[in-house]
């Protein structure tokens, strides 16, 4: 019965599903445009049918909101693996996430942006340290939500994995919030080292509130053969046109269907099968925003009043 | 499509990403600035293991190795691997090794490669009043992560 109800709701939402998930499920955070509804001033004129497509339109409004919120926490929807999936787990992990969260800021960043990690080491002398990088993996649902940052420190490429609900964890800056083209950036060990390379004492670049993430462009050159992994039948949108190098055999390889996968893009049930169904995410968005609405609004107000600062006695 | 290319896609081979593990005849890069390693390295013959002094054969950061470079035997303590680290443990882009003598204490006198924080406590595990003395090698270290 619930598999019947749920697969006749996917039909119905197929192209959105399509668009939020498949298409730009970790790319964009851009506001879906939805028709705003007028204030009506005097409600009792409307007729009923005026008055129901104004609540569809508020209500679609709020979905969309909601659903949103799947970009910046991203953590916060399950394994959609049915074997992984326990309600009771998910729902107690939501918990203690956001009491962390009411404990340390952890800010919204995607693969590609700059983050600074300042964490407790009780191997560090001073028993804090930090570490600066870009963002090369998010990955992970739930308490076990984990990234990796990499950068290139004194000529020696260095990659550190962190747990983002870690209790450890003392502060996460973002030091410069936004995309690339790719999900992953494992092409960057591959790279030349001045794409990776990023002074570790960058001063934080903000942006105006409310601006859609910028999505930064760049194509990667890689370094000669031998790499890492055979990216060029990976599909990396991010990696510079790279058959100049490549042997003819390897070139012919490429260009198996095995690798390109076209017949993916009609395979509803694996779309269906790697993500969380439209009602499961209002559930879980809904239970959580009045929470991390509040944890918003107090931290701008600390931030404003830590923003004062004292005028000195000069001379 | 010619059959041994068929055969290879159906029956799967080669699929798993290599686990970077440091085993015997594995290459090494000298970061210190001992005469021995700087030459080898400048040769383009960077040392190889032919011992990891555990019992898994397998070595892990902190593991004493010895290795032949440039035709002589030496010991060397390994700093920094290629391979996945625990969270929060720094994983680099080369298998970095320092080299040692008998008594624990490094051969060069700069290391110039940053070294992961863990290692102090490793280091102090390992060294014992009587024994050899790691802790050298921390001293040595330029750069800390």
């Amino acid at each position: 019965m619930a598999m019947s109800v749920r697969v006749r709701l996917g039909s119905q939402f197929r192209n959105i599903m399509r668009v939020c998930f498949h298409e730009n499920r970790h790319m964009s955070t851009a506001e879906i445009v939805v028709e705003k509804s007028e204030n009506p001033k005097e409600p009792e004129r409307i007729s009923l049918e005026e008055q129901q497509r104004l609540n569809d339109i508020a209500k679609n409004e709020r979905m969309e909101k909601l659903l949103n919120m799947r970009f910046a926490y991203q953590e916060f929807l399950p394994d959609p693996n049915p074997k992984n999936r326990n309600t009771l787990k998910e729902r107690l992990e939501r918990r203690d996430m956001l009491a962390r969260r009411s404990n340390v800021e952890i800010p919204e960043f995607y693969v590609g942006s700059l983050v600074a990690v300042m964490h407790s080491d009780p191997h560090a002398p001073g028993k804090n340290n930090r570490f600066m990088g870009i963002c090369i993996q998010k990955i992970g649902a739930g308490l076990r939500a984990s990234f990796i940052l990499r950068n290139f420190i004194d000529g020696e490429g260095v990659e550190i994995n962190f747990d983002m609900y870690d209790p450890t964890i003392q502060r996460i800056d973002v030091i410069r919030l936004e995309k690339r083209l790719d999900e992953e950036l494992f092409y960057l060990r591959d790279a030349p080292p001045e794409y990776s390379t990023f002074p570790v004492d960058m001063e934080p670049e903000y942006q105006p509130e409310g601006s859609a993430v910028p999505v930064n462009e760049i194509k990667v050159p890689l370094k000669p053969l031998p790499w890492l992994v055979k990216w060029e039948r990976m599909g990396m949108k991010g990696i510079r046109d790279v058959t100049s190098m490549l042997t003819e055999k390897r070139l012919r390889m490429s260009k198996l269907k095995q690798f390109n996968k076209p017949w993916e893009k009609y395979d509803l049930l694996k779309m269906y099968s790697e993500t969380i169904p439209i009602e499961d995410q209002v559930e879980i968005f809904s239970e959580i925003q009045e929470k991390l609405h509040e944890l918003e609004q107090h931290r701008y107000k600390m931030k404003r009043s830590r923003n004062f600062v004292k005028p000195t006695k000069m001379g | 499509m010619n059959l041994p290319m068929l055969c290879m896609q159906s029956r799967g081979l080669s699929t798993s990403s290599a686990l970077s593990q440091v085993i015997r005849l594995t290459r090494l890069r000298v970061v210190d600035n001992s005469e021995i390693g700087k030459q080898a390295m400048a040769e383009g013959k960077p040392p190889y293991v032919f011992h990891v002094y555990n019992k898994m054969g397998v070595g892990y950061i902190g593991d004493r190795v010895m290795v032949a470079i440039k035709g002589e035997k030496k010991k060397g303590i390994l700093v920094g691997l290629k391979q996945n680290q625990k969270k929060k443990v720094p994983k680099f882009d080369t298998n970095n090794l320092v080299l040692i003598e008998d008594n624990g204490s490094p051969i060069g006198t700069r290391i110039h490669v940053p070294i992961p924080h863990i290692l102090r406590t490793l280091m102090k595990e390992k060294t014992h009043s009587k024994g050899a003395d790691y802790t050298k090698l921390i001293a040595i270290a330029s750069r800390f992560i």
